[in-house]
């Protein structure tokens, strides 16, 4: 039980009133890795989010445990600081706040302006600290610029919400270099303390990031929980019809 | 027989337009108030002006106690200009009534960048006039520091009637701090503060002006602003502290050639203040540009946030910004951004918002591990963030660190 990094149990979420998530159930070890697939508006994103504890994403049922604790009720700023942290698909742009502040949040009053410029020089993006987050960013900045913010909050579980979608073949190796440093790949599976939820529409940051495991969500619901590549191997053969089989 | 009039005086101008009630703002009845107060001793050292007053003069950026950072230093209080120091060769810096004396040529800049007619209270102004602030950088003289000048308003029930010319002349560079600001204890006043500023052809001149005002004073500035070919005009303007009515729009005329004009102004009105600020440009000279942008804040108070820009000859610019945050009560921003174009070619164009906080932008931030109240504090600094192009590092810093000194007030 002590290497659970992620449990959930009968997760049933609804967003203004509609029911989205029904019953999902879901594990996540230290140091792991997982893969979520699955057709547009299937619910991949409301499970993020629910994970993370957006408050309109409403949790009617079922329990959320990280680190062996129950979080299904806490704040989102506290499972945040609990050891949660996002990447968003397309993250707000917030005018006057600059990239430079949002690394400053990110660290949580623990780093100093050399590890803001480092980690900006890291992702590439030395000349955005000055900039409005994600005002005027292209597709590729903007998600350099998420997975930075996560490296400099170093959450214990990284829920990455399509980290590839929008962005050209260079800055995805860009980007899949900074999620394996963002998820202690570079160091022994049963020695890392971090994990990881990738939400990937294409698979193509797989080619980058190493997910063991995988899963289809078809209309709020889980199906073909195992090994990753082969999932997104039938995905690309026989399309999300094949897994749809598995939930009915 | 047509008979010739002789042309009017100034103050037969003034004398005409007496009544005549502002275009814009709620009026001021000029007669609540008085015009004369005690003549103020001179101060060879400012610093042994009371302590209470130099921290209120200091929350509106004027620095009385390490003036090296200063290229000069003028101040007023009620009626009377009390110090005035250059620092800097080719800075003159001194007392309207002083200036006048000096020289003749005074007359040819009076009332020409804003007219004695427009109302009440520039006739007010004309008619009672308790001096102001003469500054001028002479031809090619780039000054150092910024120089500060200090309007301050003590005796409780006056009305403040100054008259300051601004001149930065051909080729200068210029900066100018203006702190407004009355004693603690003010509790009724009235602040008519004429200005009129010249920038000759090449030259620049940045105008930074804090408010820091108590509940009970209205305030009505009157601003004109010509500038000529290649010159620069930059204006930042922050009101913070409560105020209980406030009514301006400086006028800028760019009369020459890629002349350039840009205001910024950041707004808060809390509760009980009411304010109607706005700045107008009108570019005249082929290839003029001009920014104006307004960052308005109610915590419970009444903003009308004004722009105007008027193109009138080939090849210019302007751009206008208002944005509004209504961050708690019941305050009202209303946003009237203007354009007018009068020929083909010009380019000019707006954005306006108004509204709360986003709340995906303070989740966003939660996100990150700040509590809501970090998160909305966040956004709100970023918001008042003034970046203003072309501002001296120094002086950009000092104007973040008054905006800075007034948020919490604000949260």
């Amino acid at each position: 039980m002590g290497d659970i990094a992620l449990s959930i149990e009968q997760l049933t979420v609804e967003v203004e009133g509609r029911e989205i998530l029904h019953n999902i159930n879901l594990e996540i070890n230290r140091g792991e890795t997982h893969a979520l697939f699955g057709p547009n508006g299937s619910g991949k994103s409301t499970l993020l989010m629910a994970i993370m504890g957006f408050p309109r994403y409403r949790i009617t049922n079922g329990n959320i445990i990280f680190k062996g604790q129950d979080i299904t009720r806490l704040p989102l700023d506290e499972r945040a600081r609990l050891g949660i942290g996002m990447s968003f698909q397309r993250p707000p742009v917030v005018r006057g706040v600059k990239t430079h502040d949002m690394l400053a949040a990110s660290l949580g009053g623990q780093g100093n302006e050399q590890s803001i410029s480092h980690l900006a020089e890291e992702a590439n993006l030395a000349d955005f600290l000055d900039r409005e987050i994600n005002y005027g960013f292209s597709g590729g900045e903007v998600k350099r610029s998420e997975i930075m913010q996560l490296l400099a909050q170093k959450p214990e579980l990284s829920l990455l919400d399509e980290p590839e979608s929008g962005v050209d073949l260079v800055n995805i190796a860009l980007i899949g270099q900074l999620i394996n440093e963002l998820l202690e790949k570079d160091i022994r599976i049963r020695d890392r303390k971090r994990a990881g939820l990738i939400i990937t529409h294409t698979g193509h940051i797989l080619n980058y990031v190493n997910a063991h495991t995988g899963y289809v969500m078809i209309d709020g619901k889980l199906s073909c929980g195992g090994d990753s590549h082969e999932i997104l191997a039938t995905i690309k053969e026989k399309g999300y019809e094949e897994c749809a089989k598995c939930i009915r | 027989m047509h008979q010739v009039e002789p042309p009017k005086t100034t103050k037969e101008k003034a004398k005409a337009v007496s009544a005549k009630p502002a275009s814009l703002g709620a009026d001021v009845d000029l007669d609540k108030y008085i015009s004369s107060a005690e003549e103020m001793q001179y101060q060879e050292d400012p610093s042994q002006l009371p302590e209470e007053d130099q921290k209120r003069m200091a929350q509106a950026g004027i620095i009385i106690d390490e003036q090296s950072q200063r290229s000069g230093t003028i101040i007023q209080m009620d009626n009377s200009v009390i110090h005035s120091l250059t620092r800097q060769e080719g800075l003159e810096v001194m007392a309207t009534s002083q200036a006048l004396k000096r020289y003749d040529w005074i007359l040819d800049y009076w009332w020409r960048a804003i007219a004695v007619d427009s109302d009440k209270y520039t006739a007010h102004v004309e008619l009672n006039q308790n001096d102001g602030y003469f500054i001028r950088a002479l031809p090619h003289t780039k000054v150092v520091y910024p120089v500060q000048a200090c309007l301050y308003l003590a005796k409780n029930n006056l009305a403040q009637n100054v008259h300051n010319i601004i001149i930065a002349e051909e080729g200068s560079e210029l900066h100018i701090i203006t702190g407004c600001t009355t004693s603690p204890r003010q509790e009724f006043g009235l602040h008519l503060g004429v200005s009129e500023f010249y920038i000759k052809p090449g030259a620049k001149l940045t105008f930074t002006m804090i408010h820091n005002w108590t509940p009970g004073i209205a305030v009505r500035p009157r601003t004109g602003v010509i500038v000529e070919g290649n010159g620069i005009f930059l204006s930042n303007y922050v009101i913070m502290k409560p105020v209980h009515s406030l009514q301006t729009n400086p006028v800028a005329r760019c009369v020459g050639e890629n002349a350039t004009v840009r205001f910024n102004s950041v707004l808060v009105a809390t509760p009980g203040s009411m304010m109607d600020v706005g700045s107008s440009v009108f570019l005249d000279g082929k290839g003029s540009k001009t920014e104006i942008i307004s960052r308005a804040i109610t915590t419970g108070g009444d903003i009308v946030a004004r722009g105007y820009v008027e193109g009138n000859a080939p090849d210019v610019k302007g751009h206008l910004e208002c944005r509004g945050l209504i961050l708690m009560g019941e305050g009202i921003i209303h946003a009237i951004p203007e354009l007018r174009g009068t020929l083909a070619g010009v380019d000019l164009s707006h954005e306006a918002a108004v509204g709360k906080i986003a709340e995906e932008e303070v989740e966003y931030l939660m996100a990150r591990g700040l509590t809501r109240s970090e998160a909305t504090a966040t956004i709100v600094r970023g918001f008042l963030r003034v970046d203003i192009e072309g501002l001296p590092p120094l002086l950009s810093a000092e104007l973040q660190r008054a905006i800075e000194a007034s948020e919490k007030d604000i949260m």
